[in-house]
């Protein structure tokens, strides 16, 4: 236990470096988001449907949002500073000349990057709420999923980060992985509004259960399936990804 | 039992089918500074990262520190202090940064690194470069950094993998300075390199390692002894006059190793040789008479000089 916070505190001093302009594109993301496509689009989408789901466009669309940004932070801090630490930084390695483990190193960064998404989950539900996108109550609950959903994916792009010899990789992943997911996993429209050929990919994938559940949790309604389910199969993909993620740590830097 | 820090049988590092440590065999002494010479690919790095227990053995069997490092890796790397061939320095992080995330993760608290912090920065002159990023170092005080990182812990055993390679002179020599008092306060060194005038001074005893193989072994005097003569008379020749000279040189030397540029006669007495060769009228363009050194050891074990 003490061992896996040392990657957590070396992430920590990283980032008391970095902090303000983190923080500051926190509050600038969500804020165009929800400006252009909650309210301007969303005023027109409410003219013409009265609404998504019983709310206005701007309620609907916040939960998700919500959820899709938690993605967007977990799998963008386990992208590139994890190969940095395997292949050019290397601070990975120096770390377990000492008595760190693979184990410590990758339970490590998932604890920062669960901090991390909290922060940048918190400052979204700020902004929403001030918006009115949100209830600060139903908000703050569904910062919950907004963290399962970024350690989700947190597990499985440090996996694959670490296979990598390059960004190349990386920048496919984000390109044809996590942007589609971020348009097509619910956040915007409902996933019912898909081809039905697609509506069972959207299922397979935890973004669409971390939506799922901050909506519900966000607007108190029922989700699809029923909390327990989207809530659980976060979980089992967070412990699928972490397994994987120290498999790989080892296989590609104790040798 | 010995006091030794370090006991290898028969240890040996594959990877895939390719051997890169062959069955060797050797023992660290508690205080000593122990070298490993070799030319690049002898095996020398992985060698170091075994001991560091940062790279499992293929077979044979290794003790560091009394411990097994398969199975106490944690206990084991919490007591050496290990400088990696590759800088691997927070680049993130200023140069005090550096030192108190390292020693974090040996599990110090803060309260014992804050002084030790001070120290090392003392030792490795580098106080002046307390709050810089790491970035903005010279490469010479990436090196001495990351030595003061590896004592963080006061480890028992140092390992450096050429600590020195790649820095200019004057920074070699400082570098070398503080491997000497390290020594001095009774930490056992082990070090490699391929700078033989440097592991003459500093190494009480040695191995050279060629091709995954440890070919010699022993005390720097005790390997020049074994392995060559005395003393070294170096002659060149005007261009494209090297052979015709060479087959006059018969029965001068011991030993006589032509280079590309220059012929090598091993001989007891520098002196008398060259008297001798003066005598049958040869003539170079330039001679050198010196004491037989290392190199000659490895060139002569190998057939190949170490520094290319
Ligand atoms: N991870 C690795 N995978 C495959 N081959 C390696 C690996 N590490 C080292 N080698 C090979 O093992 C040999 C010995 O390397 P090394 O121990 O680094 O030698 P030295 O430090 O003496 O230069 C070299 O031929 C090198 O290419
Ligand atoms: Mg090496």
């Amino acid at each position: 236990m003490n061992s896996t916070l040392r990657m957590y505190e070396r992430s920590a001093r990283v980032y008391r470096g970095v902090w303000r302009g983190s923080v500051f594109s926190s509050f600038v993301n969500p804020l165009l988001y929800l400006v252009a496509m909650g309210i301007f689009l969303g005023n027109l989408v409410d003219k013409q449907t009265g609404g998504i789901a019983g709310v206005s466009y701007l309620e609907f669309l916040a939960p998700g949002l919500l959820a899709a940004t938690a993605m967007q932070a977990g799998a963008g801090d386990s992208s590139w500073p994890v190969l940095a630490g395997i292949k050019w930084q290397r601070y990975y390695l120096a770390a377990l000349a000492t008595p760190l483990s693979t184990r410590d190193l990758v339970m490590g960064h998932l604890a920062w990057v669960a901090t991390r998404v909290a922060l940048v989950s918190a400052i979204f539900v700020l902004v929403a709420t001030a918006l009115g996108a949100m209830t600060l109550t139903g908000g703050l609950l569904a910062i919950i999923p907004a963290v399962l959903t970024g350690l989700a994916f947190a597990g499985f792009v440090t996996w694959f980060a670490a296979k990598l010899e390059d960004g190349i990789g990386l920048t496919n992943l984000f390109r044809f992985g996590i942007m589609p997911l971020f348009l097509f996993s619910g956040t915007f429209f409902e996933i019912s509004r898909l081809p039905d050929w697609m509506e069972p990919v959207a299922y397979l994938t935890p973004l669409w259960h971390g939506v799922e559940l901050a909506r519900s949790l966000a607007l108190g309604v029922d989700p699809t399936f029923s909390r327990a389910t989207h809530a659980g199969l976060l979980v089992a993909y967070i412990a699928v990804g972490t397994v994987l993620a120290v498999r790989q740590f080892e296989k590609r830097l104790v040798i | 039992m010995s006091d030794a820090l370090v006991i290898a049988n028969d240890l040996t590092k594959r990877f895939g089918d390719f051997t890169a440590v062959d069955a060797i065999d050797f023992e660290v002494k508690q205080g000593e500074a122990f070298g490993f010479l070799g030319p690049n690919g002898a095996g020398k790095s992985s060698t170091m990262r075994m001991i560091g227990s940062v790279s499992p053995i293929t077979s044979g069997s290794l003790s560091v520190l009394g411990l097994n490092p398969a199975t106490q890796g944690p206990q084991l790397r919490a007591r050496l202090g290990v400088v990696p061939q590759e800088d691997s320095l927070d680049v993130e992080l200023t140069v005090a940064e550096n030192l108190m995330i390292y020693g974090r993760y040996f599990g110090l608290s803060r309260a014992v690194i804050r002084p030790r912090i001070e120290e090392l920065l003392d030792f490795v002159q580098l106080n002046g470069k307390r709050d810089e990023k790491v970035d903005k170092l010279s490469g010479g005080m990436k090196r001495r950094l990351t030595i003061a990182r590896s004592l963080i812990n006061q480890p028992e055993l140092l390992i450096l993998d050429e600590p020195t390679t790649g820095l200019d002179p004057q920074a070699r020599h400082v570098l070398w300075d503080r491997l000497y008092r390290l020594k001095q306060d009774g930490v056992t060194l082990i070090v490699t390199t391929h700078y033989m005038d440097e592991a003459e001074q500093l190494c009480d005893r040695l191995v050279v390692m060629d091709q995954a193989r440890i070919v010699a072994e022993g005390t720097p005097s005790d390997l020049i002894v074994q392995h060559s003569t005395r003393e070294v008379l170096e002659m060149r020749f005007p261009p494209g006059t090297q052979d015709e000279n060479v087959a006059q040189l018969s029965g001068l030397a011991e030993r006589i190793e032509i280079l590309p540029d220059r012929v090598l006669l091993y001989t007891p007495n520098a002196d008398a040789t060259s008297s001798e060769a003066h005598a049958r009228g040869i003539r170079p363009v330039a001679q050198v008479s010196r004491r037989s050194s290392l190199e000659d050891v490895f060139l002569k074990l190998t057939g190949r000089s170490l520094v290319e």
